[in-house]
């Protein structure tokens, strides 16, 4: 499983290189407001000319004290703000809080319900990816993916916005169940949208994924072992570009996954190809889910009965770990009994992502580092919360 | 009409005319540009400024020339100041010379295509100007991008000309015109395959892989993605622009249209015929000028087309390309021109008479 010798070093990285004198770097301070930070990340960066010594990212721009704030409001009063951790997957955040308040309180949730969060899940996921697509192929230069990405996620964002009234922070998960049921229209409308999606995967495979300038920026640069991702915790679409089949809809199973057939894709190759084709195909894996949740969806209750209006927690500590769409989002609550969480503490996969960021970009050109950080696919309030 | 035909009056007519030329034609390419994009990206395209957007580009040229140009402390002011003016002049001066019509030049100079390259390598001096004078780190990264970039790809450029030059025997831009004259398959890309109207095989018949040569470079030296390293905006922000504001940026990006619009007259008067007709008839007057500005737009729109379809090539990839594949193939061209042209004294000279 694991891919060491699958481990490339970039070209552009080169280890006989003579390092400079100290008065022959400099210092190039990309961002917090820059093109391809994508948001307000900072990477100071000791340059030797175009060749990165050392890249050391400073973050805390957009700090908004979550995990503070979840200690001093209501369990239902802190359900808005996991929408606005990552802004990009909101469901995934929504159903990891959910989650662990129903494991904390034993809540059965109505197997409708978990049907639904699975396709409203998978659908979160491809527009996320969706944005990562056009975002990296904008930092290589491409402009006019981008816009095709958007008119794909716009018809996601219609059906959740026919579903729960928000296009962006969805909050559409409750302690036990949904906010409202899955309608008609919507089932049809993402069924429509799954024969819409296949063939247009398969156009930006032949005309991105193949493009022969993508492939020379992406194949073979940006490595990253799978023993780097351990070291640093990185999850997601970054381990499984480095050839680990790590994903926490197998590996931690939740909702109703353990009944669904999809593949858990991994490249081996660890370089920012893998992680793009990853997600790539992730983005089809997801398609496959959603045909399969569509059929299996039982009629029924979309709440569980008997959820307490005011939520007391037992006391104790619960974790509840989903696969986000930049890899594993984990929460843990601990209560005392009272009406408010004693404690809230994120687990993001940003963060860890960002975290190798320093050690694998150590000795790139600077377009090919800025390439490697596209391939992260870093959401910055994720990172900062 | 005696009038206009005197020396001074013809120098200021045309001087205002290629003024408006390269001015209309860099204000209206951006907005060709952006309604080009627009279709490629299935969205409209400016389209509030007048009927169809038609008046964006007065919009826009408004409201550079109301912003304040800045010059940021620290930095070389005269430099700074001097650098959009010599980004503009080179463009300016090698029209002088491209032949438009049969008988619409400016000056036909005998040494046309030197001086049209001669001040084409200006270009770079300018961006570097620029870049080194912003005293940014940006700027100065895509300051040493721009002079490899060129250096690597001027050469390969003139060895291609030079092959075209061997072929026609001269320097005279209206007169290597002349040459590709009766239909387009005379022009020199086929004439050198096959020459139709000698019955045998031309000088160089690699002559449509030369255009490619000629066009690639010529998409590096005007900066044009996917070879656009000077102003890689999601590495460099906008490279050796990044201090200028206001009419500053706006010269700056009026020159990129105007190096293009050089740079595909150029091909057009090379490879393509320049103001010859493709089917034989209907060449001179204003006809000439129809197909003269017909094929050059074309290319031009080639050009926009290659920049919304391609992501930015890797730096080190680009000199690769230069030194490694363009320069040996376009030595290759121009040795088999040579040896191509020296057949027949070659065969005389083994075979006898």
């Amino acid at each position: 499983m694991i891919a060491e010798k699958n481990f490339v070093p970039a070209p552009g990285a080169d280890p006989s290189r003579p390092a400079s004198a100290p008065g022959e770097t400099f210092v190039l301070n990309l961002g917090p407001q820059h093109p391809a930070a994508h948001g307000v990340l900072r990477v100071l960066m000791t340059m030797d000319g175009e060749w990165i010594q050392r890249a050391e990212p400073i973050i805390g721009y957009i700090h908004r004290m979550h995990e503070k704030m979840g200690e001093n409001r209501t369990w239902a009063k802190f359900l808005p703000n996991t929408s606005r951790i990552d802004y990009l997957s909101a469901m995934h955040y929504t159903h990891a809080f959910v989650g662990a308040v129903e494991r904390a309180m034993k809540i059965e949730v109505p197997l409708r319900a978990e049907y639904a969060r699975v396709i409203t899940s998978e659908l979160n996921r491809i527009s996320s990816h969706m944005v990562w697509w056009g975002a990296l192929l904008l930092d290589l230069g491409g402009f006019t993916p981008i816009l095709y990405a958007f008119d794909d996620r716009e018809k996601i964002l219609d059906l959740l916005e026919g579903l729960c009234g928000a296009r962006l922070t969805y909050c559409y998960y409750r302690f036990g169940g949904l906010y409202n049921d899955v309608d008609d229209a919507f089932l049809q409308g993402t069924r429509d949208f799954v024969k819409h999606m296949q063939p247009r995967l398969k156009m930006y495979r032949d005309l991105v994924t193949d493009n022969i300038i993508l492939r020379q920026r992406l194949t073979g640069i940006g490595a990253i072992s799978a023993e780097m991702c351990r070291k640093y915790g990185a999850t997601g679409p970054v381990i499984r570009g480095s050839g680990v089949a790590y994903d926490v809809r197998r590996a931690e199973p939740y909702s109703v996954y353990p009944k669904l057939e999809f593949k858990v894709p991994t490249y081996p190759e660890c370089d920012s190809m893998a992680r793009y084709l990853v997600r790539m195909d992730e983005m089809e894996e997801s398609l496959k889910i959603i045909g399969q949740a569509l059929d299996q969806i039982p009629a029924g209750p979309f709440m569980a009965a008997k959820v307490p209006r005011v939520l007391k927690l037992p006391p104790g500590d619960t974790c509840y770990a989903v696969e986000a769409a930049r890899g594993r989002f984990m929460i843990r609550i601990v209560s005392d009994g009272k009406e408010m969480p004693y404690r809230v503490k994120l687990r993001t996969p940003s963060f860890s992502n960002l975290s190798l960021y320093e050690e694998a970009s150590q000795g790139m050109i600077l377009p090919d580092a800025l390439a490697m950080m596209g391939s992260l696919d870093l959401v910055i309030p994720d990172i900062d919360r | 009409m005696t009038f206009l035909t005197l020396e001074p009056i013809r120098i200021l007519l045309y001087l205002v005319g290629i003024c408006a030329f390269v001015g209309g034609n860099a204000a209206y390419l951006v907005l060709a540009e952006r309604k080009g994009a627009g279709r490629i990206q299935r969205r409209p395209g400016p389209n509030e400024a007048g009927y169809a957007g038609l008046l964006q580009p007065l919009a826009d040229g408004l409201k550079l020339l109301a912003k304040q140009i800045i010059v940021p402390p620290g930095t070389d002011g005269l430099l700074f100041r001097l650098a959009p003016l010599m980004v503009m002049a080179p463009p300016l001066m090698c029209l002088a010379t491209i032949p438009f019509a049969e008988n619409l030049v400016a000056r036909n100079l005998n040494i046309g295509l030197l001086f049209v390259f001669s001040f084409g390598s200006i270009n770079v001096m300018a961006l570097m100007l620029g870049g080194w004078a912003s005293r940014n780190k940006y700027a100065i990264i895509s300051a040493a991008r721009v002079v490899s970039q060129s250096v690597a790809y001027e050469i390969p450029m003139l060895l291609v000309v030079i092959t075209v030059l061997m072929m026609t025997g001269t320097m005279d831009l209206n007169e290597i015109i002349k040459q590709q004259a009766h239909g387009f398959w005379n022009w020199n890309i086929l004439r050198g395959i096959w020459d139709f109207s000698a019955g045998h095989i031309g000088a160089n018949p690699l002559m449509p892989v030369t255009f490619l040569i000629f066009f690639t470079c010529m998409l590096a030296e005007t900066n044009r993605a996917p070879f656009d390293m000077a102003e890689a905006e999601s590495e460099l922000v906008a490279g050796a622009f990044t201090e200028y504001g206001g009419m500053g940026f706006g010269v700056f990006f009026m020159a990129e249209y105007a190096n293009i619009v050089v740079g595909c007259c150029l091909a057009t008067v090379l490879f393509l015929g320049g103001w010859q007709s493709p089917i034989g008839v209907l060449s001179g007057g204003l006809w000439g000028l129809g197909w003269f500005l017909a094929k050059t737009y074309a290319l031009i729109m080639t050009v926009i087309w290659i920049r919304w379809t391609f992501p930015r090539t890797q730096f080190y990839r680009l000199l690769n390309l230069s030194w490694k594949i363009l320069i040996p193939l376009s030595l290759v061209t121009l040795l088999l021109t040579g040896v191509m042209m020296k057949l027949p004294l070659l065969w005389r000279t083994i075979f006898g008479a």
